[in-house]
């Protein structure tokens, strides 16, 4: 007892001499660390009218290099081209065009800008600034990863390739300050849909121009869109103010608005459950163990888009080399069980690749779960019940947080084809951009794969399996398939059309295979009915923000 | 002298460094544009690969590469292509400091006199306590006292912010997070190195020579016991001032520590660059200041 008293007055004294001793540091370096803190905390500002999680931080807000789907959401906002999107249907309506003709055999098209188009800076936007732009996205310096977005442009794909020199030559030309005249090489049905597409966004010719790599890096920064760029803090917000220049100013709803680019999906959800959050519109960001609880919920909105998840095969590796043996391998997945077991959340499986609700488009059945004749087919390769068959080697890419759905789409798939067929399934998970790099040197035997149409026609999927395409990536070349692609972008009628890329598309999924398709994507958006409104699910995932309106509401 | 003569030396180091990393990442599987979209045609590639200078060889690549960095030039960032790496560092290394500088302050304050009470109370009912406490703090990971922290004070409680960067009250939780771990870790080695001390002869002679146990303990004793500590915050403050992945995940903080991550995942190697010399150099100055630190606490340390 005495010796804990007397221990107990020893620390005490101790402390009372470290406090001294401490109380020194503190008054010499306390204040320092708060002063760099109050430097690097930005004062708390008010919050912004609609608060967004946008997924991972934007690598370029720059229309022409701009690519993942958390960059074009908010490129969207920014700049605005011919077209912009309906944010109910996503189909192309009028943006910066007013209106335009096309000719009868739809190669011509002649946009007349509306008189109030304008930057944000009060100037007019002209023909020639879209002529500058369009040229720019073309130019290898550039270096736009969907320049191929513009090579249905007479002359485009030349130009891009530097066989011809003279941009004058290119499919695209200002008759005057408001009249543009585009040319194409084949009609295009799409071609609307592609002018509301980022990429073919105006952007300011002289600020490009005199700041080269730095011009996204100028405040005010030009801009044709809705919004203007307010502040980009790298990993923590880009906010946007509203353009009172921009030429329907009156319907853009929220004044200010923040997209945050959260890395996880709980730190997402307890932002939006304590009020810091209005839309998660990111499907990782919605933990995906809490979706049973979530999905009955009147925050949790659902719907189907154009994105497929798919296999691919290495057709230029034994045995896969063979149609039987993949469409083998496709007829034994039970898809079902898949999207039940391990998606949850009611995604519709698919037999064919382009997803239903595709404009302009019938597409065929596909091979049906039929382990019965897959086993047929095996024997038919030679390879009775999977005897004389090496291992097959499953390719995926790891993704961080684990438990992804890859793995366990990888593991199932390796237990049906042991089970069915007889085949040892090896697992191979990498990193991502190993992954991709594999997958494009054709070093795998099957790979997990996903497409996203960038416009609502087929043509963004099937053209992917063009011999020359470098998103083919599974060796496949296959003569008949090219020409029918071929004969069906010269047709103006929109029925034959069909017809065509619907026998192209069963070559694809149904007697080659090359691919096989497990199930189509399904979008998520959280965010409270009774408060936001304005957003809309829709078959390209695009949710212009100009149209999301916030009800006041008494607070929580 | 000695610390310029120091200070020169560290300059062939990161060299050797920069060399070593350079030819590392390069040698990693994946490249920097190898994504779910192969760009239209192959000529684009070779038009980033061209404004990036990848096509040319490594050396020389590395030789361009110096000749920017003497000019304080990092490059641009292959991911994040509307920013340089100078502009993601300056952005990212002042939160990252705050953070890390705040966590280190709070993990001395906590961790000494957590370590000292342990060894005045050496096999006691307290030291084991006071033991365990500082393991487990020393153990469990931020990933679990981070969101633990989170969902009791500010999802349940609602004293503090979820997550965000905005206030001082948003560093409260961020900094018990990563300050915790080095606390128990600074307890544990003040408690090995003061129970050492303690038993050494000098410590009986100022026994001797009457002193009071509470000023054994601090002038004596502490001044002995807290080398370790020095030689081990060197590196400790590199690693807390240049961000850490975790924290600033569950926290959604702009720190280095997610650019480190992600440049490496995303093959970004100008900032992998940025960052991997940005540490070192970091680390290599510090330790050189804890030898200082050192050489003057001790006096038993000379330099020549």
């Amino acid at each position: 007892m005495v010796d804990t008293v007397h221990y107990a007055l020893r620390i005490t004294n101790c402390i009372s001499h470290i406090r001294r001793a401490a109380g020194r540091i503190t008054r010499r370096v306390l204040p320092l660390i708060f002063a760099m803190g109050c430097l690097s905390c930005s004062q708390q500002e008010p919050r912004a009218d609609l608060v967004i999680a946008n997924g991972a931080e934007p690598g370029s807000l720059d229309p022409a290099t701009s690519k993942g789907l958390e960059e074009l959401r908010i490129v969207m906002a920014l700049w605005e081209g011919l077209m912009r999107v309906d944010p109910k249907t996503a189909l192309p309506i009028p943006g910066l065009a007013e209106r335009h003709e096309v000719s009868p055999d739809g190669k011509v098209y002649t946009f007349y800008l509306r008189a109030n188009a304008t930057w944000s800076t009060g100037q007019r936007i002209t023909a020639h600034d879209f002529v500058y732009s369009w040229r720019r996205v073309l130019d290898p310096v550039t270096a736009s990863e969907y320049a191929g977005q513009l090579f249905y442009l007479k002359n485009a794909e030349a130009y891009f390739n530097r066989t011809l020199k003279d941009p004058n030559e290119l499919g695209v030309r200002a008759l005057d300050d408001s009249t543009l005249r585009v040319e194409l090489t084949n009609p295009t049905p799409f071609f609307l849909g592609l002018c509301a597409f980022q990429t073919l966004s105006v952007v300011p010719r002289d600020v490009v121009e005199k700041h080269g790599d730095d011009w996204m890096r100028v405040r005010p920064l030009p801009v044709s869109g809705p919004y203007q760029l307010e502040r980009w803090s790298l990993n923590d917000r880009v906010r946007l103010r509203a353009n009172p220049h921009y030429w329907d100013a009156t319907n853009t709803h929220c004044q200010v608005v923040d997209l945050l680019p959260i890395r996880s999906a709980s730190t997402a959800f307890n932002l939006y459950e304590r009020g810091g959050l209005d839309i998660i519109w990111d499907k990782e960001l919605i933990p995906s163990e809490l979706f049973p609880i979530l999905r009955p919920r009147s925050d949790f909105h659902s719907f189907n888009y154009l994105g497929t998840y798919f296999l691919r095969f290495n057709t230029t590796r034994k045995p896969l080399d063979d149609p039987r043996v993949r469409r083998a391998l496709t007829m034994c997945i039970d898809k079902q069980r898949l999207v039940d077991k391990i998606l949850k959340t009611g995604e519709v499986i698919g037999s064919h690749f382009v997803p239903p609700g595709t404009a302009n488009c019938r597409s065929p059945e596909g091979l049906a779960f039929d382990p019965e004749g897959a086993r047929q087919l095996l024997k038919e390769a030679g390879y009775p019940n999977g005897q004389g068959m090496r291992p097959i080697e499953y390719l995926f890419e790891s993704v961080s947080g684990g438990g992804s759905v890859h793995s366990k789409i990888g593991v199932e798939l390796q237990q049906m084809w042991q089970r069915e067929l007889g085949i040892k399934v090896e697992l191979r998970q990498m990193e991502k951009q190993v992954y991709l790099a594999a997958q494009r040197s054709l070093d795998y035997d099957v790979s997990r794969s996903t497409w996203i149409g960038d416009y609502n026609d087929p043509n963004t999927f099937l053209d992917l399996f063009r011999s020359n395409n470098g998103n083919n990536r599974t060796g496949w070349k296959n003569q008949p398939y090219d020409d029918l692609m071929d004969q069906a972008s010269v047709l103006t009628d929109l029925d034959q059309r069909a017809n065509l890329l619907r026998q192209a598309e069963s070559i694809l999924v149904r007697d080659e295979a090359p691919i096989a398709p497990l199930y189509f994507y399904s979008g998520f958006n959280y965010h409270n009915p009774d408060r936001i409104s304005g957003i809309h699910g829709n078959v390209l995932d695009s949710h212009p923000i100009n149209a999301i309106r916030v009800r006041k509401e008494p607070a929580r | 002298m000695f610390f310029l003569k120091r200070l020169l030396l560290l300059i062939p180091l990161l060299l050797v460094i920069s060399f070593l990393a350079f030819i590392l990442m390069r040698l990693a599987p994946g490249g920097p544009f190898d994504s779910d979209r192969a760009p239209a045609s192959p000529e684009i590639e070779r038009a980033i690969r061209a404004k990036y200078r990848l096509d040319e060889p490594v050396l020389k690549q590395y030789a361009h590469y110096l000749g920017d960095l003497a000019k304080g030039d990092l490059g641009l960032s292959t991911k994040y292509r509307n920013h340089t790496v100078n502009d993601i560092i300056v952005s990212a290394l002042p939160v990252s400091m705050t953070l890390g500088g705040l966590a280190f302050f709070f993990a001395l304050v906590l961790g000494i006199p957590w370590g000292v009470v342990m060894a005045v109370q050496r096999g006691q009912w307290g030291d084991y306590f006071w033991g365990l406490l500082s393991l487990l703090a020393a153990c469990i990971p931020a990933l679990v006292i981070g969101p633990i922290l989170v969902l009791s004070l500010a999802v349940k409680a609602g004293w503090f912010p979820v997550a965000l960067w905005e206030s001082p009250l948003h560093v409260v939780l961020p900094t018990l997070t990563l300050g915790l771990l080095f606390a128990g870790k600074v307890a544990r080695l003040v408690r090995e190195s003061t129970t050492t001390t303690l038993q050494s002869e000098f410590i009986t002679a100022a026994r001797a020579k009457g002193l009071s146990e509470s000023e054994i303990l601090i002038k004596h004793a502490l001044r002995l016991a807290l080398l370790p500590v020095v030689s081990f915050s060197a590196p400790m403050l590199a690693d807390l001032l240049t961000g850490s992945f975790v924290v600033e995940t569950i926290f959604q903080i702009p720190g280095l520590g997610v650019f480190f991550v992600n440049s490496s995942l995303n093959r970004d190697y100008p900032l992998l660059m940025g960052l991997v010399l940005l540490y070192a150099g970091m680390l290599l100055f510090l330790n050189l200041l804890a030898d200082l630190l050192l050489a003057k606490l001790d006096p038993r340390v000379k330099y020549e």
